[in-house]
């Protein structure tokens, strides 16, 4: 089978890297984009394929979701969340500063 | 240039579920932080969303009430930024399959004038939860309450041409939802987060010129105040030879500018992917018919009503017609006086002015509209005037007991005595020969004018308590005589 290979740049690579907070060491973003473009080929070479006339598949089950009913059914268990966490204070999850 | 404004608006509505939307845990506003932030919301491996049936039916609610049609398939998707008070990375939510789907509402503008504005989609997600920026030696404190709770977004199109039509729009997506009783439409406790786009176009043309998004924008005066802001801030770039360009802006409130939120630009790809962890929801034409059969009377139906059956003027019907609870206290006012229009007046002179002046919901008002009512039917049958009713409503408000007892306890009751009456109309014409002779010497017109001045004078004489009716007949009468004197 012939893969055909789509054309992605360093900089999609970079890109995406930074919105999936991946780090991808620069001597090895050549090699991730090589093989990206080889994956994608095949997502091209697989929409080639006619599917107008099929639905769209959302989930591969053929069931439909169960809903719940509207109760709280959960009890406060902040304690035991927070003796896991790294930093608390005053109830809050700490985190590194981020502000917009 | 005369520019044309073009504004769409999408709206964050939360809705009024006892638990969020994809787990067991409460909703309730203003808990301590992260008590009410279990497992699934904070993202616990292995943790799966299970969708509240509630959400689902208050978002079929609202599609019934625009006229939309109802999605009876659709898909959750994933919608990925990383945020810390977001802990999964990403946020469920709809993407190409929302449950609401194209509708409409009308809106009334201060001029009388009816536009109707096109609903382009509403979709069900979870909210984020909270980030706190200061006071924790530089790290950011996050209170994940919020997280997972259930959000309807509405997005309009883009057919609002200024910020008056914009608030008009608000109030009255808030009068709805109110009225279906999906949302508390809790403004300062964000239960209705608003975001702005706007772009300008010369008068005109038909293309559509480059948008802002504005950001959370949380009341309806702050919306205005960004519109005018943005529209101002757009127009002087283009009368610059500048290009407005595509981003978000955050509005501040307290230095009333909209800036640039530079840092979000780059995460403007969301990459949408179906949400593994739920299924596609399907639901019926009959729980939707079902639903569609117990819908409670909409705003715009009401005010229909309140015109057709009370005599309303259009204008006091939709201020009475657009809040439910404000709606309900003014039927039971009527049905218990009797009389829509006095009715009407008071509740919106004197209980919506009390209420806005001591900063209190009507559900706080020390006025019922039993006792509102009890008031009205002394005014009515004539116990007493509608001023001396005001210093009533005043003391009853003060808590000093219902209208009969401080109408007795104060003597208030209106002198319908005719006697005594005639004797206090007699006196102010004999103290005042002057105006008596301006009066007989005056025309018709003008003798009206003139008149006003002794029924002035007799009602303080009362103490404002004589019946006015009577205190003109027997006026007119004693000034009639007066002047049959004078010309004999």
């Amino acid at each position: 089978m012939v893969v055909n290979r789509m054309t992605v740049h360093r900089d999609d690579i970079e890109k995406l890297a930074e919105l999936a907070r991946l780090r991808i060491a620069p001597e090895a973003v050549a090699e991730v984009t090589d093989r990206i473009a080889t994956i994608l080929g095949l997502v091209d070479q697989l929409q080639s394929v006619d599917t107008g006339a099929v639905e769209p598949m959302a989930n591969p089950l053929d069931a439909v979701q169960r809903l719940r009913s509207d109760a709280v059914t959960e009890e406060n268990r902040r304690e035991a969340f927070q003796a896991i966490a790294p930093a608390v204070e005053n109830g809050l999850y700490l985190v590194p500063k981020v502000i917009d | 240039m005369n520019w044309e404004v073009v504004i769409g608006l999408e709206v964050h509505l939360q809705l009024a579920t006892e638990s969020k939307i994809f787990s067991g845990a409460a909703t309730r506003f203003g808990a301590e932080p992260n008590t009410q932030a279990c497992a699934v919301d904070l993202a616990m491996p292995g943790m799966l969303p299970v969708l509240n049936e509630q959400a689902v039916r208050y978002a079929v609610m609202f599609g019934l009430g625009i006229g939309a049609e109802i999605g009876l398939r659709s898909v959750f998707d994933r919608k990925n930024y990383f945020y810390p008070d977001l802990p999964k990375g990403y946020q469920i939510s709809q993407f190409q399959e929302p449950i609401v789907g194209r509708g409409h509402f009308d809106i009334q503008l201060e001029d009388g004038s009816v536009r109707r504005i096109g609903i382009t989609r509403a979709h069900l997600e979870e909210d984020a939860g909270k980030s706190l920026h200061e006071d924790f030696h530089n790290q950011t404190g996050i209170d994940l309450n919020r997280a997972g709770t259930p959000l309807l977004e509405i997005v309009s199109e883009p057919d609002l041409r200024s910020a008056e039509e914009a608030v008009a729009y608000l109030k009255t997506l808030h009068s709805l939802v109110t009225s279906l009783g999906i949302s508390d439409g809790n403004m300062a406790e964000g239960s209705m987060r608003c975001d702005i786009n706007l772009s300008l176009r010369p008068a005109g043309s038909e293309a559509l010129g480059t948008r802002a998004e504005i950001k959370n924008v949380n009341s309806f005066r702050f919306v205005e105040k960004a519109i005018h802001h943005e529209i101002e801030r757009q127009a002087d770039i283009l009368e610059a030879g500048g290009q407005v360009v595509q981003e978000t802006r955050l509005y501040d409130a307290e230095r009333d500018e909209t800036r640039s939120m530079r840092s979000k630009e780059v995460a403007n790809d969301y990459r949408y992917f179906p949400e593994p962890d739920l299924l596609p929801v399907v639901i019926e034409q009959s729980w939707v018919d079902s639903i569609r059969a117990s819908l409670p009377e909409l705003p715009a139906a009401k005010r229909e009503r309140f015109i057709a059956d009370y005599g309303l003027s259009a204008y006091d019907a939709s201020v009475l017609a657009a809040e439910r609870p404000l709606a309900d206290f003014y039927e039971a006012v009527v049905k218990d006086c009797g009389d829509a229009k006095i009715a009407a007046n008071w509740v919106q002179v004197e209980l919506l002015g009390q209420l806005n002046r001591s900063d209190l919901a009507l559900s706080q008002s020390p006025v019922d509209a039993q006792a509102l009512a009890a008031l009205l039917q002394r005014i009515l049958d004539g116990s007493i005037s509608g001023k001396i009713g005001k210093q009533v409503f005043e003391a009853m408000w003060a808590g000093e007991g219902d209208a009969d007892s401080i109408i007795e306890a104060r003597g208030l009751r209106q002198v319908s005595d005719s006697g005594a009456l005639e004797a206090m109309v007699s006196e102010v014409i004999r103290a005042n020969p002057e105006q008596v002779a301006q009066y007989l010497a005056a025309d018709e017109n003008r003798r009206k004018k003139l008149s006003g001045f002794f029924v002035g004078q007799i009602m303080k004489l009362s103490k404002g308590q004589a019946n006015p009716q009577m205190v003109n007949d027997l006026l007119n009468q004693q000034l009639a005589n007066a002047g049959g004197h004078g010309n004999t």
